[in-house]
């Protein structure tokens, strides 16, 4: 039997042997993933970001060199520190301070010496880079802003986060993002899509050529340009009489809801935001709570609307035929709607809907909402009906359109007041100051210039955008589609005479343009900040809604200037201003030029700003308090708001 | 006509075994060497051309050479082992070549090849019974005297394959003993390094008890059990304080590795790791030939010598491992099996002696490999780089086909 023994130990052996090897290679898998993470190198070729075109072919955002100086410790050599440090403008401690920082992270592979040189910078050291051995450049591309304005409208790049590495398998740490603005819209037709080249590498981490000869590689996809619907000139100039107001500007095509101009102030120039200055001045203007310029007003800043809002209550009440052109009532002031309730008015004597709108009489709009919520038996169905006529121009939600931010505003309908009033018992009466726009009725700058861009198509709008076009792709079809209202074309006309009279006998007519067929309307919208636990009114922020010229209109606008007062003394001249601009492209009354730029709100800000300060700011509020709001905006109605 | 005859003798199937392992070496070499700047295919690839004269020597010289002449080739060998430590050439820390020109040479490659001949020899006198302990000190002897020089150099690699010889000096009659005390002495000593010495000592005392009141009234010695477990547990304790004295750090960290109780894969634990990544990587059927990742970045250390084995496992799989596994093992069963069938005693234990040393290297080397073993330079027989190895082995087998060729002829 002693013959068996070598055998048997072979065969055992072998056995076991052969048993350890299918655990490593074929049950335990986590040696794959850990070879390829030894071995294989992922090298991406980023493509050059697609350029931004103004809607006239002007370009906006364009792309500039930038050079980070890259060392490799180990590879060192007899460097002229002195003559190193000077072409560079950095201190010696700095050139041993950084070198020692690579040589930790380590000595083999490359790190950034000195980020994002400009061309200037760079031009001087690339003629003697040969001298500095253990050096090289390695190109990026940054962002190149043509102009000084439209930050908000273009957004910006910045690194991507953690979190949408996770989410999306195509960024990687590191990769730069479009983050804000048409930058982020439309991320994907910008950037293009990169290259991606497998590495074999070795135990030193160095590259010995590429993986599988290429066989998963892929070439890197060129960024497409981008044409904006937006006119660089009328940006610039609302840009400019926004100087030291804050608000908000928005300006539509109504033909074809292209955005002519999207305004917010305070606001920056995108060049700060670029290169090694980025997080400095990120920081600060992030920080700016008090200014927020980083606030997309035109966007984001949801109020009561006030008086432009009539415009729909009219239009519905036509609708409804619950009133026609004719029908007058009669303004003793203000109007008694209930017992012990009475909303004041500036207006006196018979009102018709022409005189309603440009005297933008309380009276007359009170009752013809009165008139269309009592039309129905249940004040509910009532409701949602004339709800429903609001919608159908769009507001109420996000509109659709191709920028990232937004806010829904506020339509309410019987769901909104069986929330409030859970017990019922509300009436035509109770909800009345939404006939005039205040209420729980919150609309944002672009929804008042789509509704003015509604009403100068007699009854259809397309979704506000701000592409024009993408270089060898059509633009998303719902940027096409036509939305048409609930509210028959023929009730527009009387409407429309009514806003063209407001610039001749009504609220704006001393801001005539000669020449200039504008209809618009002013309003007020209130606000209230929470100052030491008690509401306090702050002082209205102005309003001017306008669309011009009157027949064959070519522009719509919506105008906001927080806590700029009474709406014709600073939206109105800027909405008159503004259209004379684009619709001329230049400006006969530069009297009232000279005297928007030269108004100044800023000590009022610092007098607001110190109150805001003591507490956060509140605006209009939304849900949550919506009973509580209702209650003191009534209490507002009756006291102030009329124009 | 007598070329004929040897021709038809000669054992084929070792034969072309023989040739598959060379040639697959040679392919993993190739593969392994395109990431290193050094040509070792070239070389190697002169190694193996140059076995083809040297076995047509052995093959060419008479068969009753080797038994003649066995004393004479182990003390030519002992001498080229000593002669080591004056004219030896230091490479990486050992003093195991003989150099010529660019050209080295390693003696301890043959002394395996010597002294299984001279066991061979000493053996096959019928009068020795290696149950008298006279005998058992000569072979020891025989086998010790290689192994004591090959130690210093140092090279315990060599020296452990030595140990084999014990399992086929128990084939031919020492005491079945000396096998227990080797298993029992290794499982000892890998158990305390494992477990708390004073455990090891608990688990020995209850082992002895159970095998003392199980076996016979009439084989019952309370004495010689008593002896047994003090031993033991002599050994046990002395285990510690020579893991902890006698030990250098890097047998320390190798054992460490070995039992996973040191994890440093950058540093002491980086070839183990990575070769075990490279074998591991390779599934099913391997990345294919020239295609490893971790073979191109040269990523394992060794890998064209004692680590070659990486290669067959990231490139060809657990397929090619298997392939590999079952030609080596059918190389050592069909040497075993010509052995027995030999006629004389002589080519008998020499034949053992070839199948022992083959398995040995075979198995020290790729259980290392894949981290069952600690780190030990042993080479991978027919396969690892280096001429010395090629050549030492083929001698061994050669040799060996000879004899097996020749039994014929005796008559």
């Amino acid at each position: 039997m002693r013959k068996l023994l070598l055998p048997s130990i072979i065969i055992v052996a072998a056995l076991l042997l052969v048993i350890r090897i299918f655990y490593l290679q074929v049950i335990n898998d986590t040696f794959k993933l850990k070879s390829d993470n030894n071995a294989i190198k992922i090298k991406y070729d980023y493509p050059e970001r697609g350029y931004i075109y103004d809607r006239n072919g002007k370009l906006l955002v364009a792309n500039q060199a930038s050079y980070d100086i890259m060392v490799i410790p180990r590879e060192l050599k007899n460097i002229d520190t002195l003559e190193f440090c000077q072409l560079l403008n950095i201190t010696k401690e700095d050139f041993i301070k950084t070198i020692a920082k690579a040589k930790i992270y380590s000595p083999r592979l490359p790190s950034v010496f000195l980020p994002q040189l400009n061309k200037s910078e760079f031009a001087a050291f690339q003629e003697k880079i040969r001298k500095f051995e253990g050096f090289y450049v390695q190109k990026r591309s940054l962002r190149d802003y043509e102009v000084d304005f439209g930050a908000n409208v273009f957004g910006g790049i910045t690194q991507v986060n953690e979190k949408l590495i996770a989410k999306n398998p195509y960024y990687n740490s590191g990769d730069l993002i479009g983050s804000q603005g048409v930058e982020e819209s439309y991320e994907e037709v910008l950037r293009g899509i990169k290259g991606v080249k497998y590495i074999q590498k070795d135990k030193y981490n160095r590259e010995i050529g590429s993986y599988k000869n290429g066989k998963y590689d892929t070439i890197a996809v060129q960024g497409e340009d981008i044409t904006l619907t937006l006119d660089a000139e009328l940006q610039k100039y609302g840009q400019q009489l926004m100087i030291n107001k804050r608000g908000g500007i928005v300006a539509i095509e109504p033909k074809t809801g292209e955005i002519l101009a999207l305004v917010t102030a305070p606001s920056y120039d995108p060049g700060i935001l670029v290169g090694r200055q980025r997080s400095k001045n990120y920081t600060l203007l992030y920080y700016d709570s008090i200014a927020k310029p980083l606030y997309d007003r035109g966007l984001l800043a949801e109020y009561p609307p006030g008086s432009p809002f009539k415009i729909l209550t009219g239009l519905i009440g036509l609708q409804e035929e619950v009133v026609d052109e004719q029908t007058s009532f009669m303004c003793h002031h203000g109007f008694s709607y209930a017992r012990g309730r009475f909303m004041k008015c500036h207006g006196f004597g018979p009102h018709q809907l022409n005189n309603g709108i440009y005297n933008s009489c309380n009276t007359y709009f009170a009752n013809v909402y009165m008139r269309t919520i009592n039309k129905y038996a249940k004040p509910a169905y009532a409701v949602d009906v004339w709800s429903n006529h609001v919608k159908s121009f769009g507001l109420g939600d996000f509109m659709g359109y191709d920028l990232p931010t937004g806010k829904r505003g506020n339509i309410p309908d019987s769901k909104t007041y069986k929330r409030i009033y859970p017990n019922g018992g509300w009436r035509s009466t109770t909800i009345i100051s939404n006939s005039i726009g205040q209420g729980e009725v919150l609309m944002t700058p672009i929804q008042l210039a789509n509704m003015m861009a509604t009403v100068a198509n007699e009854g259809y709008y397309y979704t506000p955008h701000m592409i024009k076009k993408i270089k060898g792709a059509s633009i998303d079809k719902k940027f096409t589609k036509k939305h048409v209202t609930t509210i028959d074309k023929k009730y527009f006309k009387p409407m429309i005479k009514g806003l063209f009279d407001v610039y001749n006998f009504g609220t704006a007519s001393t801001l005539r343009v000669e020449g200039i067929d504008i209809c618009g309307k002013t309003g007020t919208a209130e606000n209230f900040a929470k100052i030491g636990g008690k509401r306090v009114q702050l002082k209205d922020h102005s309003i001017f809604v306008a669309f011009a010229p009157k027949d064959n209109p070519k522009i719509a606008i919506a105008i906001l200037v927080e806590n700029g007062g009474f709406g014709a003394t600073i939206a109105g001249p800027i909405a008159s201003l503004m259209i004379e601009k684009y619709l001329r492209k230049k400006i006969t009354r530069t009297d009232l030029e000279t005297r928007v730029l030269n108004i100044s709100l800023k000590d009022r800000y610092a007098i607001l700003g110190g109150m805001k300060e003591a507490s956060a700011i509140e605006t209009t509020p939304k849900d949550p308090n919506l009973k509580k709001t209702t209650q003191k905006i009534d209490i507002a109605v009756d006291s102030t708001t009329q124009n | 006509m007598k070329n004929q005859s040897i021709k038809k003798n000669l054992d084929w199937t070792c034969i072309i075994i023989y040739s598959a392992l060379v040639i697959m070496g040679w392919l993993n070499i190739y593969s392994s060497s395109l990431s290193s700047v050094e040509d070792t295919y070239q070389k190697q690839l002169i190694f193996i051309l140059l076995t083809i004269p040297l076995i047509f020597i052995i093959l060419g010289i008479d068969g009753k050479f080797y038994e003649k002449y066995a004393s004479i080739i182990f003390g030519i060998s002992l001498l080229s082992l000593l002669g080591l430590f004056v004219f030896g050439k230091t490479i990486a820390g050992q003093r195991c070549w003989y150099a010529i020109g660019s050209f080295t040479i390693q003696p301890s490659e043959f002394a395996k090849a010597a002294t299984s001949l001279a066991l061979a020899k000493y053996l096959s006198d019928s009068q020795i019974n290696l149950k008298e302990v006279n005998r058992q000190i000569q072979v020891l002897a025989i086998v010790f005297l290689p192994v004591l020089l090959i130690l210093p150099q140092p090279d315990p690699g060599s020296a452990l394959i030595y140990s084999v010889f014990f399992i086929v000096l128990y084939r031919e009659g020492l005491p079945a003993w000396y096998i227990w005390t080797g298993f029992i002495t290794i499982l000892l000593f890998m158990l305390t390094l494992l477990l708390e010495p004073q455990y090891v000592i608990l688990i020995a005392l209850l082992v002895i008890t159970i095998v003392h009141f199980k076996s016979r009234l009439s084989d019952r010695n309370i004495v010689l059990s008593t002896i047994l477990f003090a031993v033991m547990s002599g050994f046990v304790l002395s285990v510690n304080y020579v893991f902890q004295n006698v030990f250098k750090q890097h047998h320390r960290d190798r054992f460490n590795i070995l039992l996973g109780k040191t994890v440093d894969l950058k540093g002491i634990g980086y070839n183990t790791n990575q070769s075990e990544i490279a074998i591991g990587s390779g599934g099913w059927i391997g990345k294919g030939f020239l295609e490893g990742t971790q073979t191109k970045g040269g990523f394992v250390p060794e890998q064209h010598t004692d680590y070659i084995f990486t290669t067959v496992g990231e490139e060809w799989g657990f397929a090619g491992s298997l392939v590999v596994i079952a030609l080596f093992v059918g190389l050592f069963l069909r040497v075993i099996y010509l052995a027995e069938r030999q006629k004389t005693k002589f080519s008998r234990v020499y034949g053992y002696c070839v199948a022992g040393i083959l398995f040995t290297h075979f198995f020290v080397n790729i259980a290392m490999v894949i981290g069952i073993f600690p780190t030990i330079g042993v080479p991978l027989p027919f396969f690892s780089y280096g001429g010395s190895g090629l050549w030492g082995f083929t001698i061994l087998l050669f040799i060996f086909l000879k004899m097996d060729a020749n039994k014929v002829n005796e008559w």
